[in-house]
């Protein structure tokens, strides 16, 4: 084997040494839930032992975590849906109708994405006392869809600028409502867009825990509330049964990223990188 | 920017203000509360006081702010703040930078190392503050225990010995991929021929670095830092569950500290005023990132 050939060897087992690395608490957390609770805080760890679904029976299938994980399944999909509703229209107008003003708005749009959630909380927590949002889906929808809402109109603007004019105005030309342009040109064609940028909108949904911790306290609380609570102190039995509900708790987000990986970077930078 | 006459203007002026409902709503969903966060700050409102809920007088006005800069656990609150943030940065952009240039060759398992490194940017932050303080870093059953002691060295648990530290370093570790992901993507639009009339004109791989990849990787290397900025300033769920902001105020950041005057001591005028803190330091932040990005759009327009 050439010297070259057993650097370039080198390099890559080491690049797959650090990735597997960076991996390991995840996998760690996968691992120990598949353990007994003896195996779990067996002293030295056990990297070979008989896996159990035990763990996940009792506290994943027959645990509190349903509740929760249906409430973060409401949160998720009415924000995105209301993101996508309100987004759609204005990316619309912003990739078709652009004006002086245009890149203006866009740009202040983006920097509300940037607004500190801690600088808010005080009246947001005020408004949904007041408003009876506190603990509610409804509070949390409205919420996340403004969260949202930037990241969503950008990226459509982005997939709407490159859908073919000449589609739109043969539609046009066959006399096409607005309705009509939305549902049968740009819809289809945006398809893929469209599940990107829900894909994105949900791991930031999914994974967002200072307003609702603050905003809700039991009936409309999302899994990362719930996770938090974890203690390792509830019994010292705990350490593999948690491990199941914290690995459900992220699976969903794992897939949705490795799925939207080409996105993601788009997604992050709000645009900036493409 | 592309000239717009190309555009099909002919139909329905009036459509360009289909952008007005997501407009109007993003107004009302950040302006409205940031509007409420300036007047509670001017007001003595206290949750466990009924009817404190009062303006504090135009003499009388700024006592919140004044309380606030005359408390010692501020500073500390602030310089927590910075420290975490600014170390994060560091080690995130040292990582970031070297898994990105790891990552930047075709080599077999690629996309396999790129997943396995995205992962945990991708980990809810409470899930990832649970998986460390529990299975990885706990004193006694914990994997950092068995470690040192094959090593030889002491067990210690480092959330208690080194509390601040924990917490950069698990932020870290969540930012890193963060990082890698843009310096990737910057190095990936590094043009072929760029790198290969480097190398025809002597340039070594140091040298390769220094003055064609750094230059052009800055706009990509500010942007990604200038964000992680903006959204590590935040951090409050792996303090929350990791060391609920101390011993003491040690691991108390300006989010965290919001998060107490708001909801365990109801003070709303102060966490207001607080509030403001947080959005003034954020926005310093964002003016400059919103430059960076027009410049970046001005460069690539020409």
């Amino acid at each position: 084997m050439s010297r070259k050939r057993l650097g370039t060897l080198t390099w890559t087992a080491g690049t797959l040494l650090v990735a597997f690395t960076m991996f390991f608490p995840i996998l760690w957390m996968v691992l120990t839930s598949l353990k007994t609770e003896n195996d779990a805080i067996a002293f030295p760890p056990k990297w070979f032992f008989t896996p159990t679904l035990e763990n996940w029976r009792i506290a994943v299938l027959n645990g509190p975590i349903l509740e929760f994980m249906g409430n973060t399944v409401w949160i998720t999909l009415g924000s995105t849906l209301l993101a996508l509703a309100l987004g759609f229209p204005a990316a619309y107008a912003m990739a078709y109708y652009r004006t002086k003003r245009t890149d203006g708005s866009m740009l202040w749009m983006m920097s509300t994405r940037m607004l500190p959630p801690a600088g808010v909380i005080v009246p947001l927590f005020i408004l949904f006392r007041d408003l009876s949002l506190l603990d509610t889906h409804l509070g949390l929808i409205l919420l996340f869809a403004g969260m949202n809402l930037p990241l969503v109109v950008w990226m459509l603007t982005g997939f709407m600028e490159d859908v073919p004019l000449a589609l739109i105005e043969a539609a046009r030309l066959d006399g096409a409502t607005l309705w009509q342009e939305f549902t049968r040109v740009l819809l289809p064609l945006l398809l893929p867009g469209l599940a990107a940028t829900a894909l994105l909108a949900l791991i930031f949904t999914w994974n967002e825990f200072f307003f609702a911790a603050n905003l809700t306290t039991r009936a409309a609380s999302p899994l990362s509330v719930y996770v938090s609570t974890f203690k390792a102190a509830e019994g010292d039995l705990f350490v593999a049964k948690m491990s199941a509900a914290a690995t459900a708790a992220v699976v969903p987000v794992l897939i949705a990223g490795w799925l939207a990986q080409r996105q993601l970077v788009t997604g992050l930078t709000m645009g900036a990188v493409k | 920017m592309a000239t717009t006459t190309a555009r099909p203007r002919r139909i329905g002026e009036g459509r360009r203000f289909l952008s007005a409902p997501a407009l109007v709503y993003l107004i009302v969903m950040t302006q409205v509360p940031f509007a409420l966060t300036i007047y509670f700050s001017f007001t003595n409102w206290n949750l466990l006081r009924p009817g404190s809920a009062g303006f504090l007088g135009f003499d009388a006005m700024f006592r919140n702010y004044q309380r606030i800069l005359a408390n010692p656990d501020f500073w500390q609150v602030l310089a927590n703040t910075i420290v975490l943030t600014g170390s994060v940065v560091v080690l995130t952009f040292v990582f970031g930078m070297a898994f990105a240039l790891l990552l930047n060759r075709p080599f077999p398992g690629r996309t396999l190392a790129r997943t396995l490194l995205i992962s945990p940017f991708l980990m809810m932050p409470v899930a990832s503050a649970v998986v460390w303080k529990y299975l990885l870093l706990d004193p006694a059953f914990g994997l950092s225990a068995w470690v040192s002691r094959t090593l030889g060295l002491p067990a210690v648990y480092v959330v208690e010995r080194a509390p601040l530290a924990s917490i950069i370093g698990i932020v870290s570790w969540q930012w890193t991929p963060f990082v890698m992901l843009i310096l990737l993507a910057g190095l990936q639009s590094l043009p072929e021929d760029v790198i290969e009339a480097a190398r025809l004109d002597g340039a070594g791989p140091l040298g390769l670095f220094r003055y064609v990849t750094l230059p052009h990787l800055r706009r990509f290397i500010e942007i990604a830092l200038l964000l992680e900025i903006i959204f590590v300033l935040n951090v409050f769920g792996q303090i929350f569950v990791i060391t609920s902001g101390g011993p003491g105020i040690q691991t108390t950041n300006l989010p965290y500290q919001i998060f107490l005057e708001a909801f365990s001591r109801w003070n709303i005028g102060r966490a207001s005023a607080y509030g403001l803190f947080a959005i003034v330091l954020a926005n310093l932040v964002v003016i400059l990132f919103l430059q960076v990005v027009r410049r970046a759009r001005q460069e690539e327009a020409r």
